[in-house]
């Protein structure tokens, strides 16, 4: 069996505070570039040369893209023939806790969700699959609340058409309206529990917005942006960069759908062990 | 574009001035024709003045704007849409609401030219910072006459 000691785990994460914050994912910047090029409305497209600049500006600088460096969501893929030799969660706490204290970045958590206090930089969330293999695959997705406020479930009936649930994905993107920093990326998980439907939203964020989109996607994304709210919604034809959709077997009962919206500032980081 | 002074001040910041206007004790800044930005930044890092600081959104310190407004506060920097509420005390008290480039805050940090913690430090990225800045980006999103650019 093959082991890894968690101190290089730390180091890791430490690292990918850095890379996601720092350094804009590279399908963003060239779908935020795409969109600008198309981009009819003149205000609009100054909006979206000021978010290319403001990515180019952090990368050259070594600064935040954006404030909010979020509420730091950790996925990890672990091989079951991989032996870590200490405390798994506790190494990424701590990575986490280095990157974003050594780099300048927010302390956006709060212990105590009730009665607030005083804002630290951990713990994150964390996701943990078990796969096949003996490697470790980590992923940082730094999710701002600005967007992450906007997320919505509803628990459709099993009788539900796909009018209805396409319906209530636009309308999510329309009740975020200008408040969550468009052109989103929006991830929408379908079926499942409730919160199998939630994380799949948000890991559909994770994959490469150049990838291959289905016919329903398409559809999505048309009709999200003929809503217009374009740029900052001050009106264009970008809302959105694309719509990314993941789905699991349901019950006969139900079918739970979910949107996670993101901000144009859609940022990852991820490392293989 | 806008130069000058501004305040920053978010959720925590806005919930305690307006617990201590209703009280009758004195508030930390000169509320009388302020500029509030609505901005937790992330810290300086070495040789720089301020980190990433852009707007956050606007509607969740709605509640505690028209009472603002009604004791001096002139402008707010933001992002997003405002309640009606908000939109009627910016008409009555000649007061003006900004919105700047969302989601650009390394970009934005360029037009601050210095930066100081002058209330509430132990928020954090929450305090309350006076800021000089200088050719600062903003629309107006509501005006004075509670004219509105999200209609």
């Amino acid at each position: 069996m093959r082991k890894i000691n968690a101190v290089k785990i730390t180091k890791a994460v430490t690292e990918l505070a850095k890379q996601a914050n720092f350094f804009l994912r590279k399908d963003v910047l060239s779908a935020l570039r795409r969109s600008y090029a198309a981009e009819k409305n003149s205000r609009a497209k100054k909006i979206l040369k000021a978010v290319l600049d403001n990515a180019a500006y952090a990368r050259k600088h070594k600064l935040a893209i954006c404030q909010d460096t979020g509420l730091p969501v950790v996925f990890i893929e672990i091989g079951q023939d991989l032996l870590v030799r200490g405390d798994l969660r506790a190494a990424v706490n701590k990575g986490i806790e280095q990157g974003y204290k050594n780099y300048c970045l927010r302390d956006s958590i709060i212990n105590d969700p009730l009665n607030r206090g005083k804002s630290g930089f951990s713990p994150c969330v964390m996701h943990t699959d078990i796969v096949k293999g003996d490697k470790i695959k980590l992923t940082l997705l730094p999710k701002g609340f600005g967007c992450e406020n906007k997320s919505q479930l509803k628990m459709f009936k099993p009788t539900a058409d796909i009018k209805e649930i396409k319906e209530f994905i636009v309308q999510a993107v329309k009740d975020a309206g200008p408040d969550a920093c468009p052109p989103y990326v929006i991830g929408v998980g379908i079926g499942g529990t409730a919160d199998y439907a939630s994380i799949m939203a948000k890991k559909a964020l994770l994959r490469k917005i150049t990838s291959k989109s289905s016919k329903l996607e398409r559809e999505l994304l048309k009709l999200i942006n003929k809503t217009g709210i374009g740029p900052m919604g001050l009106g264009g034809a970008n809302t959105a960069l694309a719509v990314h959709i993941q789905t699991y077997p349901t019950h006969i009962a139900g079918n739970p759908v979910s949107v996670n919206i993101s901000c144009h500032a859609l940022r990852g980081a991820w490392i293989t062990l | 574009m806008l130069s000058g002074t501004i305040y920053t001040a978010r959720d925590q910041a806005h919930k305690r001035l307006a617990g201590v206007l209703g009280s009758g004790r004195r508030l930390p800044i000169e509320l009388k024709g302020a500029v509030i930005y609505y901005c937790g930044p992330t810290r300086a890092q070495k040789g720089r003045i301020i980190g990433s600081c852009g707007p956050t959104t606007s509607s969740r310190m709605d509640p505690f704007t028209p009472l603002l407004l009604a004791n001096g506060l002139k402008a707010m920097i933001g992002k997003g849409a405002r309640s009606k509420e908000v939109k009627e005390a910016v008409k009555k008290h000649k007061a003006v609401y900004f919105v700047t480039y969302a989601g650009c805050g390394a970009l934005l940090s360029g037009y601050v030219k210095k930066s100081e913690v002058v209330a509430y430090a132990d928020l954090g990225p929450e305090a309350i910072l006076k800021l000089e800045v200088k050719d600062f980006p903003v629309i107006v999103a509501i005006d004075a006459n509670g004219g509105s650019i999200y209609g």
